[in-house]
């Protein structure tokens, strides 16, 4: 997972007075889920639109599978599912994909056998041969995740696919971007729904007003952890130990009546946990329970993002 | 040439599945249904009350009036069919799906201008045979140079239907359909302004219908058309309401055909550069 296959450089998009996309500056590698985040009007799916070909830049430059961004017969190994799910609705499931399949030059053979595996994939057999305006939302993103897979993409781009859906339609492209992972494709996820960013992609970039500004391997989110501790009485001297080694976020007495002291401390290290169970302990103060708590990627998008992207 | 080829199949099963061709095979029938009985009652069922040559006049009026008619619906459809299919489809998000895929964007104008093109002919060949199938088998008339009056009249629509698709690059829906509209009669006015002026022997009118035949040359195609389909004595003697007084220019043909190339090619170039 070390070769890249999509880089932009500078990457900008203008509309008359308004700008889009300021910079946008990012790496993705071969097989790698990659997350892009940012709040609404960020410029992300202008961003994806770049990446495919859909909108010039103004100016910049990247490539794509290592051809310039739009480059014809690069977008053959791409996949891409939009936003809203809008397709020609009067086609019937199985259509649209025998249409799609004709438009990246498949044979007709390959296109049927690839659509019947699809259609079973994401459970639509039964609903192949009605006219997709007649699909549910739910139906209708399985049909465009269909038609994303179609011609076995080196690289999915998927713009908010589980936006408005049921739990079982983010379970299926949880499912999807797993087995995507387990062959290798290259999935480049744009949502704002931060739970499904934290459990299915390996890496992020953070996006805010047309700017990549952060980018962050999960797992270990930005390394820093939080802990939770559960001590006997504090004393001046154990407190101050605690604040070399880390940042106390809340200290306060006990609220469950146990007599004992609780404290939050961030660490910007996992590494350091010893040295605080060390901090307390050498002090003479009694230690009965440390937890850790990481950071949850909404905690770090709000931290990226500032106060002053909340609303209100 | 793929890519091209797919779309315009798109844009014609679209046509069969949106029941287009089953719309206008409903009011094509209802058309020619009328004009036969129109066409019976003037000509076999008056036979014996007109001279031959009133008869000859009859239905050499009555088929260019029919023409008329066939001419006017395939400029409906030929305006009204592609109107949205750009401007629709990128206003829905439709066309990024097509887009991402390995098709040129000129592919996309040329396909679908290929298969509105192929509905809108085989509309025309269905009214305009109509038309004169009924009339060779109810009179036994066939009107003059049909071989130049056709095509003519299916220059006409393609120039209109040229310019609603390489609009619907550019523009909203609704827009490009009143432009289309907007234009067709503005060349209509034109050249009554022209037909009129020239009667009353004032060139400067003459010349204001020709500016608009250049802007817009459809009024001018049908007008040469119903010229040639007329024989040469009725033509001359002016009793014909589709008898232009002022002829246009055969080179009107050629900046027709020349308006189709240019607009197509706005149309490219437009889409191409248009954020999807």
């Amino acid at each position: 997972m070390t070769e890249p296959v999509i880089e932009t450089r500078g990457l900008r998009k203008q509309f008359g007075d308004k700008t889009a996309v300021e910079d946008l500056s990012l790496e993705v590698l071969r097989g790698e889920v990659f997350g892009f985040l940012g709040p609404n009007g960020a410029g992300k799916t202008t961003s994806i639109k770049m990446l495919l070909g859909l909108v010039e830049p103004t100016s910049g430059s990247g490539s794509v599978l290592g051809a310039p961004i739009g480059h014809r017969a690069t977008r053959a190994r791409l996949g891409f599912l939009p936003e809203h799910f809008r397709f020609h609705d009067w086609l019937t499931g199985r259509e649209l994909l025998l249409v799609h399949g004709r438009f990246l030059e498949m044979s007709s053979r390959d296109t049927k056998a690839r659509a019947d595996e699809l259609l079973a994939r994401v459970d639509l057999l039964d609903a192949a041969h009605r006219p997709v305006r007649t699909y549910s939302k739910g139906m209708m993103q399985r049909v465009g995740l269909a038609q994303a897979l179609l011609g076995h993409p080196d690289v999915v781009f998927l713009d908010e696919p589980t936006s408005g859906l049921d739990p079982l339609g983010r379970l299926l492209v949880r499912d999807v971007i797993r087995e995507l992972r387990e062959r290798g494709t290259t999935v480049f996820l744009n949502s704002h729904i931060l739970g499904e960013v934290e459990a299915t992609c390996d890496r992020v970039t953070f996006v805010k007003e047309g700017r990549t500004v952060r980018d962050l391997r999960l797992g270990d989110v930005d390394g820093s952890v939080e802990v939770d501790l559960r001590v006997g009485s504090i004393t001046e001297e154990a407190r101050v130990a605690i604040a070399r080694v880390g940042r106390i976020l809340e200290y306060g007495g006990s609220a469950s009546g146990d007599g004992l002291d609780r404290l939050r401390v961030a660490l910007p290290k996992e590494d350091l946990l010893p040295q605080l169970a060390r901090a307390v302990v050498e002090r003479g103060v009694p230690l009965y329970e440390m937890r850790v708590a990481r950071k949850s990627l909404e905690a770090t998008f709000l931290e990226v993002m500032g106060e002053d992207q909340r609303p209100g | 040439m793929n890519g091209l080829l797919a779309v315009a199949r798109l844009t014609l099963y679209e046509a069969f599945r949106k029941r287009i061709l089953v719309a206008a095979l409903i009011a094509g029938g209802g058309f020619l249904t009328l004009y036969g009985i129109g066409l019976h009652f003037m000509g076999p069922a008056n036979e014996d009350k007109l001279s031959l040559v009133e008869r000859r006049v009859i239905f050499n009026m009555m088929t260019l009036a029919g023409l008329f008619a066939a001419n006017f619906l395939t400029i409906m459809t030929a305006v009204l069919l592609p109107v949205d299919t750009l401007s629709g489809e990128i206003a829905s998000g439709v066309i990024q799906t097509v887009a991402v895929r390995p098709i040129r964007r000129r592919d996309i104008v040329l396909g679908k201008w290929l298969g509105h093109w192929t509905v809108m002919a085989a509309y025309f060949a269905l009214l305009a045979g109509g038309v004169l199938t009924i009339t060779a088998l109810s009179t036994g008339f066939t009107p003059a140079k049909i071989e130049i009056g056709l095509p003519l009249i299916l220059l006409e629509g393609t120039v209109l239907l040229t310019l609603s698709i390489a609009g619907g690059a550019k523009l909203s829906t609704v827009t490009n359909g009143m432009l289309g509209f907007g234009l067709f009669g503005l060349a209509f006015i034109g050249n009554l302004v022209e037909q009129i002026g020239t009667m009353a022997g004032s060139e400067a009118a003459r010349q204001v219908g020709t500016v608009a035949s250049l802007i817009m040359p459809s009024e001018a195609l049908w007008q040469l058309a119903a010229y040639h389909m007329q024989p040469s004595v009725i033509r001359d003697l002016g009793n014909s309401p589709f008898s232009p007084v002022s002829v246009p220019s055969t080179a009107m043909v050629v900046w027709a055909a020349g308006y189709i190339v240019v607009t197509l090619a706005l149309g490219v170039r437009w889409f191409g550069k248009r954020a999807l």
